[in-house]
């Protein structure tokens, strides 16, 4: 399983890599903006994104958006982890086709069973 | 300028008087149609100069209103995300505190009990324990493998803990960040109005970048009854759309 974060700041991408390290995942990457998220989507075969929404230059929601544009990464299981909480941003997001979407700040148990949830609703669509 | 326009209708009101002495009806008309037009370009000059007054005045009351906005809504709002900053600051400190005082006596209790355990199997394998200690030192190590297993378990939920409680980095770096835009609003627009009272032009102002809302601060960004104050909201929010 491999997994990309994408956050700009730095200590919420080692708490989020210390997570999944915790779930059992291990191989993630990281990326500081959509930017520079994308051209590593692209070439990397990821098989999960986590990511920010407010960024400076690329925003997680246009890094969204790019990637269900992409018919190689339109069905890449993505969870957003942010401080954004306005309803009608939750909204544009699902419409985005976002898989989840997690509010900062958040806890373990939180992340895990947002993450546990996108898997197991994968599972059932494999079967 | 001025002093060569009142010349000038002096002149003119010369001619006017030596035409009218003269009978010339045609050249005192022309004359008084030129007089009449001199005062009509007086007129729009002046208009002009109110308009531009005017027009000043409506743009340092637009701004105005911008400080009233600034002084009244926003830099209150700054002081409550300051404010929160605090807090969110302290409760990570004290929650990251809390967690060490909780483990300390946890990991000094099972370094005290390796330490006890392992001089006695120094002694077992140096022959030197009786049958009957060496019975007790069995169960000891029996109860020491089980409470080991536990400790470390809290142990680690203490170090999950510790850094789920770094998050605040993140968000007080975000709420920061906005009180620094608001600042330099702020820098902006008093750097405009001393530039209105010093009577010169000034360029348009600045049209402000639409930004994403960012982190919900209480009592601040939950007025309007808009946002999610939870990941609970979150979750009912993307279940009542399907999800």
């Amino acid at each position: 399983m491999k997994i990309l974060v994408v956050d700009d700041f730095s200590t919420m991408r080692r708490i989020v890599k210390n997570l999944l390290r915790d779930l059992g995942f291990t191989n993630t990457f990281e990326a500081d903006d959509g930017k520079t998220a994308l051209p590593m989507l692209k070439d990397g075969s990821y098989d999960f994104l986590v990511t920010d929404w407010n960024m400076p230059g690329m925003t997680g929601i246009d890094l969204l958006k790019a990637v269900r544009a992409d018919p190689k990464l339109v069905n890449l299981p993505v969870l957003m982890v942010t401080a954004e909480a306005k309803r009608e941003q939750i909204i544009l997001a699902a419409q985005m086709g976002v898989n989840g979407y997690v509010i900062k700040p958040f806890t373990a148990a939180t992340l895990r069973e947002k993450i546990e949830k996108i898997f197991e609703r994968i599972d059932k669509a494999g079967a | 300028m001025m002093e060569s326009m009142e010349n000038t209708r002096l002149l003119l009101a010369k001619d006017l008087v030596i035409a009218l002495e003269n009978n010339d009806e045609t050249k005192a008309d022309e004359i008084l149609d030129q007089i009449s037009g001199m005062r009509e370009s007086m007129l729009f000059q002046e208009v002009g100069r109110l308009t531009r007054q005017l027009h000043d005045t409506m743009n340092s009351f637009a701004l105005d209103s911008k400080m009233v906005e600034l002084t009244s809504k926003d830099i209150p709002d700054a002081k409550e995300r300051l404010h929160y900053v605090i807090a969110m600051t302290e409760q990570a400190a004290n929650q990251t505190m809390q967690v060490i005082e909780d483990l300390s006596p946890i990991s000094q209790a099972l370094n005290d009990q390796a330490n006890e355990l392992s001089n006695k199997w120094d002694r077992f394998l140096a022959k030197d324990m009786p049958f009957e200690e060496f019975k007790n030192m069995s169960q000891e190590i029996t109860a020491h493998f089980a409470q080991t297993k536990e400790r470390v378990a809290n142990v680690q939920a203490g170090l999950t803990d510790i850094l789920m409680a770094q998050g605040f980095q993140d968000i007080t770096g975000q709420i920061i960040r906005r009180v620094i835009d608001l600042v330099q609003e702020m820098e902006h627009s008093m750097v405009e109005l001393v530039r209105l009272s010093g009577g010169k032009m000034k360029a348009g102002v600045v049209a402000k970048e639409l930004e994403l809302p960012g982190p919900v601060v209480p009592g601040v960004d939950d007025r309007e009854n808009d946002v999610a104050t939870n990941q609970d909201d979150v979750d009912d929010l993307l279940s009542s759309l399907g999800f």
